[in-house]
This record gives structure tokens, C-alpha cells and sequence, in this order.
């Protein structure tokens, strides 16, 4: 690994001021993935600043939604009583993801900035554009079994490989950034499509940090929930294809539903269409499966990865179906 | 650069006690290519001091297996690498160095966690506890003992990150039966596939209750 400057600010404020002078200096955590991609020269800063020392791990129920510090532990998340009460989705996708050690290790915030895990990325001899511009992507034409199917360009066909995340997206969770001023923005509004530039995964700007996650309150949406993950192995391993789905029934008719899919786009992938058709209509399979023909519209697949094209309605169809039965 | 960074790593044993002194003398292309822009900018302006300024050590203290230790280290030294290459307990085993096999799997303040991607100056003031910290003198810890009762390894390589690993699985309440050991297990990775006794062993061991 390339040696650094190594900073634990005290104050918040500190941290985003060195963020904002020194374009080559990143926030340190967990660690989990960061290290990892240092020791691979696929990322080289030559500043660390290590953000444990700030009080921002707090997860608590304030007025209307739940706050989560961007600190707390993806285990502290996964085993908060108040999170297994008001968002078990949440809670059942953190612990489908990675393992015991790593989520003892790795933040939220963490979670959200960790980057793909495309073979390309991390093959610091092979063109990639998220990685360098410009250089082209590896995948495009490679070994794509892992990738994207969802809002690809020939510029970068990368999955974005959190968990968490999906069901973040699914309840409609807000995310808190701090720099010069605050913000708040939909957490759908936080990781991006590779577009022209994959290089960025996400909206955050340079002197920015994530400072918290908001989770507006839905009891309705904490009944019935599945986080249903396909992958290679029946643990630690990243998601073939991965859906979150909470289902609410009222009368017989569908009151209320959320879908979001992983292992499927540059960014948490949510299935408002589908969704949208859902609402109101009696929980059959045959809604199911025209619900996941309307999600998969659009859906491309670039060779080793067209099997996903078949997994991902039918991972959507099976989830619905655990989901309904809960019901 | 492969090459250039292997060259690098021969003369690590060097570096470290004569940084300074290397930069100072050093005009070699080797380091130059790998060192970082600003560093770069510095060196040519002869600010060597500048340079040796980021390979300077850091001190640390921390509690390892009771034991409190005051160590120097650079930022980029892994726990792995402080426990194996400073405090000489090479029981932590460095199997991938990345995150993925758990052979390197140690307790900081007694939540289990990867060593080989924890860096050592992040753990300032905290309490470590490896493979080494288990047994009471010529007592085996129970799992220890559980693992050797049941022939819970081969070739033993992973087996100081499996036990670490299910000590804190039983102390997490974890290890209820044999599907929820195998779940909090997956990041230990065995490759002589010893899963099915490794399995027995922390069945046994929960039971007895002394973990």
C-alpha cells in the first residue's frame, strides 16, 4: 500500500473543511472496502481522514422517522431493537450482506460510498472508466456474469453490490449531507447511473460527507417483508440478483407496496412501475408476474449475464409470493 | 511497476529505520514512479523533510491480550501486520490480506473483526485479543479444546480465525443450531473443508456454556 497522511479530525466541520481543501485526501471508517482498494492501487489518497471520532452514531426515533447516524455499524443497524421493530426489511438485508467480521467493521455511510465490485475495476491492468476515464470498460465486451442490466451505457455496464442499500432505496429513506451547508436529498437521488462519467457513483460534491440516514415512519410497510438474495453461495457472496419488498393487504386488495432490486444497475434500482401497478390489486400470481414484465422492461443483457434476464422476474415473482403469503 | 514495487518491498526492512536518510540520498526512478504527485513536487524542490514527514510513525498504545503495548507504526500498517511483524504473535494468520477468507479474524473490544483491514493507527487505546489470549496457561479455552475433540481443521492454517471467529459466534448468541452457526460461520472460510466438524465443535462448546 501506498503510504498517506493520516488525520482523525475531532469536529465535524473539520473533516469536510479538509475534504473541501485537499482533493486527494477520503474519509476513513469502517475501512472495509477502502483498505482493500489501497492495497490494490486501485485507489491512492495521499490524505485519510478517519471519521470514528465524531458522535454520529446514534440510531433513535425522532418525530415521524428514524434517524441513523452515518458511524453506526452495519451489526448495530442489523440488531437494533427499534430497526427489527419499524424496519425488519432493513435489518434482513444488512445481515444478507458480506460477514459477521465485516459488518462489525463497515459504517452505513461506508455502505453507501463502497464501490463496485466489477472484476475490472479492481484488475488495475484492464481499462475501465469508473476506475480511469477514458480507458474504456473491460466488461463491455468481457466476462460480464456479474453486471448491470438496468441504465448501462457502453461506458460502464458496473453493478452497484450493496444491500443495504436496496432496502434503503425501498423505504424511501432520506439522505443527510453535511459540507458547507446541510442537505437532504431522496436516497433514490443519491447514487446515479454511470452516464458519461462512472467515475462518479454517487451526488455527493467534494467537502461533503454523509452525516446521517433518515427512515420516515410506515408501520404498514414493517408487516410483511422479504429480502430475497440469489447468489452463488448460500452466504458471503454478492448478489446475483437481490429484491426487497414490503407488502401491505388490506381487505384483499394490495394497500400498499415497495420493490427495489440489486445486483442489477449502477445504483439501487427501485420498481416504482411495478409498484404503481400493484397498488390496488388483488395479491395473485398473475399480478405478480405482469408486475415483473413491467420491471424488467428495458432490461439488457450483455452476454454472460443473460441468465438475470430470466432470475430477476422470477427472483421479483418468488419474493412477491413470500411476501403475500407472510400476508 | 510491479517490479519497481517489489524492489521497494526488499528494502523495507531498511526503510524503516532510515527513512530520511533514503529520500535524502535517493534519486531513484523507482520510488519517483510510485510516490504520489505532491510528494513528487516536493522532492524535486529538495524539501526532503517534507517527504519523510509522511512515512513518519505514529505512536499508538493498545491493550493486547491484557497486555498494554506502546507502539510506533506508519498509517498504512495494518493490525494484521503490527500483531505479526512487531508483537510477534503470528497466531492471526494472513490468508487473502483481503477481507475475504477470515483467517486474520482477532476481538477489538471484544467484537470480532478483520485484522488485515483494520489499519493499526485507527486502533488507538482499544483492546485486542488474538488466538494467543484464549488459553489460560496450559488450559485450552474451551473451544480450543471443542476443536481438537471434534478434529475441527486439516491443515490448520484458518483455524486461529475460526476460533476467534466462534468464540465471539457463541458470546453473540449466534450459535443456536447448526444453520445459524453455518450463517455466522461464512466469513471463515476453510479450504480444507472442515465445516462439518467445526460445526460440531461450536455446538459442543455452546453447550457446555463456558464460552
Amino acid at each position: 500500500m501506498i503510504n498517506f497522511n493520516y488525520v482523525k479530525p475531532s469536529t465535524q466541520k473539520a473533516v469536510t473543511d479538509t475534504l473541501g481543501k485537499d482533493a486527494t485526501a477520503q474519509i476513513i471508517a469502517g475501512g472495509t472496502n477502502l483498505v482493500d482498494l489501497m492495497k490494490r492501487g486501485v485507489t491512492a489518497p495521499e490524505k485519510l481522514v478517519d471519521i470514528t471520532g465524531l458522535p454520529l452514531k446514534n440510531i433513535e426515533q425522532q418525530k415521524g422517522f428514524v434517524r441513523i447516524g452515518t458511524l453506526a455499524l452495519n451489526s448495530e443497524v442489523a440488531e437494533s431493537e427499534l430497526i427489527l421493530k419499524k424496519f425488519p426489511l432493513l435489518a434482513k438485508a444488512l445481515n444478507a450482506g458480506a460477514s459477521p467480521q465485516l459488518r462489525n467493521m463497515a459504517t452505513v455511510g461506508g455502505n453507501m460510498m463502497q464501490r463496485t465490485r466489477c472484476s475490472y475495476f479492481y484488475d488495475t491492468a484492464m481499462p475501465c472508466n469508473k476506475r480511469k476515464a477514458g480507458t474504456g470498460c473491460g466488461a463491455l465486451k468481457g466476462y460480464n456474469r456479474m453486471h448491470a442490466i438496468f441504465g448501462t451505457t457502453e461506458n460502464c455496464i458496473a453493478v452497484h453490490p450493496s444491500d443495504m442499500c436496496i432496502a434503503l432505496v425501498a423505504l424511501d429513506a432520506i439522505v443527510v449531507i453535511s459540507g458547507k451547508a446541510e442537505r437532504r436529498i431522496p436516497f433514490a437521488d443519491f447514487h446515479r447511473l454511470a452516464g458519461t462519467n462512472p467515475d462518479k457513483d454517487n451526488t455527493l460534491q467534494r467537502g461533503e460527507m454523509i452525516t446521517a440516514i433518515e427512515i420516515p415512519d410506515n408501520d404498514a410497510l414493517a408487516k410483511n417483508t422479504v429480502y430475497l438474495k440469489v447468489r452463488d453461495r448460500a452466504s458471503y457472496a454478492f448478489a446475483l440478483i437481490s429484491v426487497a419488498a414490503a407488502l401491505d393487504v388490506k381487505d384483499g386488495n394490495i394497500a400498499a407496496v415497495r420493490l427495489a432490486m440489486g445486483g442489477v444497475a449502477h445504483k439501487p434500482w427501485r420498481l416504482t412501475a411495478a409498484e404503481n401497478f400493484l397498488k390496488g390489486k388483488v395479491p395473485s400470481t398473475e399480478n405478480f408476474k405482469q408486475a415483473a414484465a413491467i420491471a424488467m422492461k428495458d432490461a439488457k443483457g450483455f452476454g454472460h449475464n443473460n441468465f438475470k434476464l430470466k432470475l430477476a422476474p422470477n427472483t421479483i415473482i418468488q419474493a412477491l409470493t413470500t411476501v403475500s403469503t407472510q400476508a | 511497476m510491479a517490479h519497481h514495487k517489489e524492489e521497494i518491498n526488499s528494502e523495507k526492512e531498511t526503510l524503516q529505520h532510515t527513512r530520511r536518510k533514503f529520500f535524502k540520498i535517493s534519486t531513484a526512478l523507482t520510488a519517483v514512479a510510485l510516490i504520489p504527485s505532491k510528494i513528487l513536487k516536493a522532492a524535486e524542490d529538495n524539501v526532503d523533510e517534507k517527504v519523510a514527514e509522511r512515512f513518519e510513525k505514529q505512536t499508538l498504545t493498545l491493550e493486547v491480550n491484557g497486555v498494554q503495548q506502546t507502539l510506533s507504526v506508519e498509517p498504512r500498517v495494518t493490525l494484521l501486520d503490527l500483531l505479526r511483524e512487531q508483537l510477534k504473535l503470528t497466531g492471526s494468520k494472513k490468508g487473502c490480506d483481503h477481507g475475504q477468507c477470515g483467517a486474520c479474524t482477532v476481538h477489538v473490544n471484544g467484537q470480532r473483526v478483520l485484522s488485515c483491514l483494520s489499519l493499526a493507527v485507527m486502533q488507538n487505546g482499544k483492546k485486542i485479543a488474538t488466538i494467543e489470549g484464549l488459553a489460560k496457561g496450559d488450559d485450552l479455552h474451551p473451544m480450543q479444546a471443542a476443536f481438537i475433540k471434534y478434529d475441527g481443521f486439516q491443515c490448520g492454517y484458518c483455524t486461529p480465525g475460526q476460533i476467534m471467529s466462534a468464540v465471539a459466534c457463541v458470546r453473540e448468541g449466534h450459535a443456536d443450531n447448526e444453520d445459524e452457526i453455518r450463517q455466522y460461520m461464512s466469513g471463515n472460510i476453510c479450504r480444507c473443508g472442515a465445516y462439518p466438524n467445526i460445526v460440531k465443535a461450536i455446538t459442543e462448546a455452546k453447550q457446555k456454556g463456558e464460552v
